[in-house]
């Protein structure tokens, strides 16, 4: 006997979010990658006092709100982005469409 | 076990270099030894078919976001149930140079008690800073917990290259020296840098070549059976790879990147 089943489509509004994360050194990390540009822009006559090297990453992700676009940002950092050895990071929510 | 019975995984990816001189180094302690891409290990779900597994060098996934870090993640990701069981039976686990801070980055050292599940140290970029090609001295600090140093006596001075750009070992500022004491209480501290006299570099360059925390050049987990180090024993294995050769008249068969991988196979022999 053939049983016919009723699927019922559950529909949650996802949005797109553009998701700005910088990960940057924790302060009083050396940086030997500032340093080293630090150097080279005064050897080029600029009054540099410092230079501190990051990383940006422009994620665009799905999310169903912006807490959850939120969580998920700060999910990838302690699983990929950042080593919480030596880096911090801000999320910055730019855009939702 | 006998030695020709024991099986070694040499793991590859896009970026990793060094399998092949590991592989042909483990072949001549005479066991068999594989190099498989991790995909084709995911394909097959084989890797509890191997004694000891290997984590090359390189610089895989092109040292994108950090270097091993996405190795790492992804081996977690699609192995993570196999590379577990391959943990938790004591099977031995090697990672020279990148495959150091694959094993980091995944939480697998220096794991003070369990895998951890975010690295609890960082091997991040060299002090000076550059990519660094040298052959430095180690001196072997372990009491005998590490299989893969356990026949080779405390205090010897062993020669053998560093070649990385993120070599320097970290732990966090705030938990430094609490963490060094921690590797010392469960003799998880490996090899430091040290110069030919066995004297340690004491952070100085080039004898420690990375600016690396405690002339930190290896350790190993809680267990003794997961190990990682910057510099490469299969890069020293054979006299015709040692810097001199050319000036000396009379060399010894093998380098002293040998004794590190037969430390492994020794155990393993003894052991199973």
């Amino acid at each position: 006997m053939i049983k016919a089943f009723k699927f019922v489509k559950v529909q949650t509004e996802t949005m797109r979010y553009c998701v700005k994360i910088e990960v940057s050194l924790k302060p009083g990390h050396s940086d030997p990658e500032g340093e080293t540009t630090a150097r080279l822009l005064k050897e080029l006559g600029y009054r540099v006092e410092a230079v501190n090297v990051s990383k940006v990453y422009n994620v665009v992700l799905e999310a169903t709100s912006r807490k959850e676009a939120e969580n998920k940002a700060e999910e990838m950092c302690k699983r990929l982005l950042a080593n919480p050895t030596k880096d911090n990071y801000a999320i910055v929510i730019e855009e939702e469409r | 076990m006998k030695r020709e019975e024991i099986k070694v995984c040499v793991l590859r990816v896009g970026g990793t270099n060094c399998d092949a001189e590991t592989k042909r180094a483990f072949e001549e302690l005479g066991v068999q030894t594989d190099i498989i891409h991790a995909n084709e290990v995911v394909r097959r779900r084989n890797l509890l078919q191997y004694h000891v597994l290997v984590f090359p060098g390189g610089f895989s996934y092109g040292d994108y976001v950090r270097a091993g870090a996405i190795w790492a993640k992804w081996i977690l990701a699609k192995l993570g149930k196999e590379l577990k069981a391959f943990v938790n039976e004591n099977r031995p686990i090697l990672g020279i140079c990148n495959g150091f801070q694959v094993l980091v980055e995944a939480g697998l050292l220096p794991s003070f008690s369990k895998m951890s599940p975010y690295p609890e140290a960082t091997l991040t970029m060299n002090l000076p800073p550059g990519y660094n090609c040298r052959w430095i001295y180690l001196k072997q600090e372990n009491q005998g917990k590490c299989v893969f140093t356990w026949n080779i006596p405390k205090g010897k001075v062993l020669h053998v290259p560093v070649a990385h750009s993120e070599g320097r070992f970290l732990f966090t500022k705030e938990k430094q020296d609490q963490f060094l004491e921690r590797l010392y209480e469960n003799d998880q501290l490996v090899f430091r840098y040290c110069d030919k006299k066995g004297e340690y570099a004491e952070g100085s360059f080039p004898t420690n070549p990375n600016g690396s925390f405690h002339d930190i050049a290896g350790i190993c987990n809680a267990e003794g059976t997961i190990f990682g180090l910057m510099p490469h024993p299969e890069r020293a294995f054979y006299w015709w790879q040692q810097p001199d050769w050319t000036r000396q008249t009379q060399m010894p068969q093998y380098g002293d990147g040998k004794i590190i991988l037969e430390g492994v196979i020794e155990y393993l022999t003894k052991k199973f």
